[in-house]
């Protein structure tokens, strides 16, 4: 997954989006996910991180991470 | 090690709404409710299982005891009686009955439950447009106070109270307009159109019933005080004509129910909790009404309240769990609960109060409550604002008490257990939830249809 | 001697086109001689212009909807008075008025917070869909209204009232029908929008003219100007207007405060026949957007208001200038995103 370029992340959970002029706020978790995907992780590793860091099992992440990045997909956040 | 790990939040991404304000808003609600009267929320649905119906004794207590406190120091004749079409849980209906309450059927099933429960039978008030025949002899035979709703039930109890040389003990309903909408005026006798003194005259004229009472109940949910002090005033004046015209003394008068419970009404713009009178002010003007209606001080009729929901929705919980949480095609999140309209049928006009029921961070997202059932109309709640819920996690439906459990339909899945949780915080189960035999006990298999071949 | 130095907290700071009165009062209490203010303002939406508007508005805080509950906004008021230290509190949103109204005795008592309402019994009382009852109790013209729930009533009303008609939501908007079909289609707009009951409403033919106010519960007028609109946008709002030399709507307004004790600040609005009757249709129990116009002209009423609540002297108001004209205009700011941010994240700016 890439994040499209110029969008930054503050240490808020603010997003702004340059190309639509659309703002967002996100959360600790997937704030983290963002920087993960600016780094160039890969979902893979993205998960294993999550699960390394939280009390919570593979499948409800897995199903959650996806529905982040089609949320992310559909706010046009991602190439 | 499992528990330097940290609590787990799905992520969330929300649009930052430029959008114009919405005048309705977002409620949001998201405070955990994570102990019912001190016992945990998870314990319950652990031991009894999800979803679960809740009550708390030590609720109905302080409603009944605050409510006849309220009205007992404004009025000095008062009598509540236990609503049963409200909750008829015996559990329930005997706390009521234990805090002083007499009982308030509207059919001979109610009848004989309350008869069951140990309410004697003079302190039993039978309501209702549907009593049969045999339902009036049972009545008159011991001695119920039968409150007659429309003329030919009138009829007929004055040739059953001839036939059983028996004088009945009956009130009449009246309906009127006390300002509000809609009128409920399919009940009972119309007082402006001088329906109900027409009847009166005829009860009078037969010789065969004994009038001690007058009836009324104006509306539910209602949230205008001040209706309750028209329709006392105009009961009030009933109760004096007939004083004077027959020299006969009404010895009650029966406010019925209808005072409104905390809850938020679908389209409302206020919270319930911010918007429901509370009972002193329909108190306020049921008493007033009655006080300087011109009753001589030795014939002031009794006050009897038929109140129900005011009385137990606050002391019900649902609980219930997470099935799964879904992305509507529309971007929209959705939360699918194992519990939904069957057998939480106010949500179709409430917009009940759900909280999580356990500790979350302050994000939330906006989402939309479905049931379980296989149907489009199994909404719990349209939208509403919650902390991310994980599949098995817990949430606590409030105000419930009222008419969910007596209304819950037996459909596509089995009805709940209900639990009370005594004063001293221990849950007992009142009712065990219904099992496939409870359902198929009165079914019957003709033989030809008892085997098949696939 | 020295000027008192209040911090004042502000709702209604949506400058747009549809205006609230939050910034008007703000610009009032500025111009005040008899005390210095740090203005606090209070948003619902992140885009409200005052938020960003920091020569009037010193610090703005986001709060919740009113639909939100009392308690939820009482919390958050805890939390801003602990940062603030707010003496005088103004709701400007016919919608919040009703938890200000619950909430005034305990922001007194517990957070030392001022207001000046209406009791919740005149609040109702005067509310749309008693009006007309209210206005016979007080003695003074409204048009026939009926609370309606369905639209089958809506031929019976016609008949007897005839077209056109005036549609009303509970709290907002206002229609106006020529036929019994687009009565129904607007009952069915407002109804879907504000919820039951419709309020419908005979029309009466004239101008509106509109009084801002100010009353001191005792029955006095402590001041009262009355504006006639001059420019109207499409959403009904006054564009442009002047202030009137109407004696016979200043007796109309002093009577009726009189008569209702009513308590703060309020804006009614009538319609004036051509035969010189007045119909009162509404009651604001706030300041309205146009009350700078006051001010202007000489009564800065807001002020008047403050120092009345705060147990300072007030002399009412005799005079104002007649024929003093307001003209509204909007204008672009410029913002950085940054400061968008910020209230967006942190709900304060």
């Amino acid at each position: 997954m890439k994040i499209r370029k110029n969008i930054a992340v503050s240490d808020s959970g603010f997003i702004f989006n340059p190309l639509t002029g659309d703002s967002f706020s996100v959360n600790p978790i997937g704030q983290s996910i963002i920087n993960s995907f600016q780094e160039r992780k890969s979902d893979k590793e993205i998960l294993d991180d999550i699960l390394q860091e939280y009390r919570i099992d593979k499948n409800t992440v897995e199903k959650d991470l996806n529905d982040f990045i089609r949320m992310l997909e559909n706010y046009k956040l991602i190439d | 090690m499992d528990i330097e790990k940290k609590t787990y939040e799905r992520p969330i991404i929300k649009p930052l709404n430029s959008g114009l304000m919405n005048k309705f808003g977002t409620r949001t609600e998201y405070a955990p409710k994570t102990h019912i009267d001190g016992v945990k929320v998870k314990d319950l649905i652990a031991e009894y299982g999800s979803p679960l119906f809740v009550m708390s004794e030590r609720q109905i207590r302080e409603n009944m005891q605050s409510a006849q406190r309220i009205f007992e120091t404004r009025y000095p004749k008062v009598q509540f009686a236990w609503s049963y079409k409200t909750n008829y849980i015996n559990a329930v209906c005997n706390v009521f009955h234990q805090e002083g309450s007499w009982g308030e059927v509207v059919s001979m099933f109610e009848y004989n439950k309350a008869l069951k429960n140990g309410v004697p039978a003079d302190k039993i008030l039978f309501n209702g447009p549907d009593k049969t025949d045999d339902d009036l002899r049972t009545a008159v035979k011991n001695d119920s106070p039968i409150h007659i709703d429309h003329l030919d039930e009138l009829y007929r109890l004055i040739e059953i109270a001839d036939d059983m040389h028996k004088k009945p003990r009956v009130a009449i309903r009246v309906n009127m307009d006390t300002g509000i909408y809609p009128m409920w005026d399919r009940f009972g006798f119309n007082y402006e159109n001088g329906e109900a003194w027409d009847a009166i005259n005829k009860i009078m004229a037969s010789g065969k019933l004994n009038l001690i009472g007058l009836h009324c109940h104006i509306g539910t949910y209602m949230l205008t005080p001040s209706a309750y002090g028209v329709a006392a005033t105009k009961l009030s004046v009933l109760a004096l004509n007939i004083k004077k015209r027959y020299d006969k003394i009404i010895t009650y008068i029966d406010m019925g129910g209808g005072f409104a419970s905390k809850n938020t009404l679908k389209g409302s713009y206020q919270l319930g909790t911010d918007a429901v009178p509370d009972i002193e002010e329909y108190a306020e003007q049921i008493s007033s009404a009655l006080l300087n209606a011109g009753f001589d001080t030795d014939e002031l009729p009794y006050l009897y309240l038929e109140t129900g929901r005011a009385l137990v929705d606050s002391a019900g919980y649902l609980l219930g769990s997470v099935i799964s949480n879904k992305r509507l095609s529309d971007g929209r999140r959705s939360t699918i609960l194992d519990f939904g309209v069957n057998i939480l049928f106010t949500a179709f006009w409430y917009d009940h109060k759900v909280s999580p029921a356990q500790e979350f961070s302050q994000y939330t997202e906006d989402t939309v409550l479905y049931g379980p059932l296989c149907m489009n109309i199994d909404v719990v709640r349209e939208n509403v604002t919650l902390p991310p819920l994980n599949a098995g996690d817990h949430v606590v439906v409030h105000y419930v008490g009222a008419y969910n459990i007596t209304q819950s339909m037996q459909f596509i899945s089995l009805r709940p257990a209900v639990v009370m949780i005594d004063m001293k915080g221990v849950p007992h189960k009142i009712k065990s939830s219904e099992t496939l035999e409870d359902v198929e006990r009165n079914e019957l298999l003709p033989s030809h249809l008892s085997t098949f071949e696939l | 001697m020295s000027k008192p130095k209040y911090t004042i907290a502000v709702t209604g700071l949506n400058a747009i086109d549809s205006p609230g009165p939050g910034m008007a009062v703000i610009r009032s209490l500025k111009d005040a001689q008899s005390f210095d203010v740090r203005i606090i303002g209070l948003s619902y939406e992140t885009l409200e212009p005052g938020i960003y508007m920091h020569e009037y508005v010193d610090k703005t805080y986001q709060v919740p909807y009113p639909s939100a509950g009392q308690e939820v906004l009482f919390e958050r008021f805890k939390y801003i008075n602990a940062v603030e230290d707010v003496d005088f509190l103004f709701p400007n949103f016919d919608a919040e008025l009703f938890n200000y109204i619950s909430l005034e005795k305990r922001l007194w008592d517990e957070l030392g917070i001022k207001m000046s309402l209406p009791t919740q019994e005149q609040f109702e009382a005067r509310h749309k869909v008693n009006l007309f009852d209210y206005g016979k109790e007080h003695g003074i013209k409204v048009p026939f209204a009926k609370m309606i729930f369905n639209t089958t009533e809506i031929p019976a009303i016609a008949s007897e009232l005839g077209f056109p008609l005036v549609i009303k939501g509970k709290f907002y908007d206002a229609l106006i029908a020529h036929t019994p079909d687009q009565a129904m289609q607007h009952f069915n707009k407002i109804s879907a929008e504000w919820g039951l009951p419709v309020l419908v409403q005979e029309f009466v033919h004239g101008a509106e003219v509109n009084v801002c106010g100010v009353g001191d519960s005792k029955g006095e007028t402590i001041g009262a100007v009355p504006m006639r609109k001059l420019f109207i946008t499409d959403k009904g709002k006054a564009w442009a207007g002047v202030s009137l030399d109407d004696k016979k709507l200043l007796d109309i307004t002093r009577d009726l405060v009189q008569k209702t004790k009513w308590n703060g600040p309020f804006e009614l609005e009538f319609m004036k026949t051509n035969e010189d009757e007045y119909y009162l249709i509404e009651i604001n129990p706030r300041f309205p957007a146009w009350c700078y116009l006051a001010v202007g002209a000489g009564q800065n009423q807001i002020e008047a208001l403050v120092n009345l609540t705060m147990g300072t002297k007030v002399i009412p108001f005799k005079d104002y200038e007649v024929g003093k004209m307001f003209i509204r205009y909007s204008q672009d700011m410029i913002v950085d995103m940054k400061e968008f941010e910020q209230i967006s994240t942190l709900g304060e700016l």
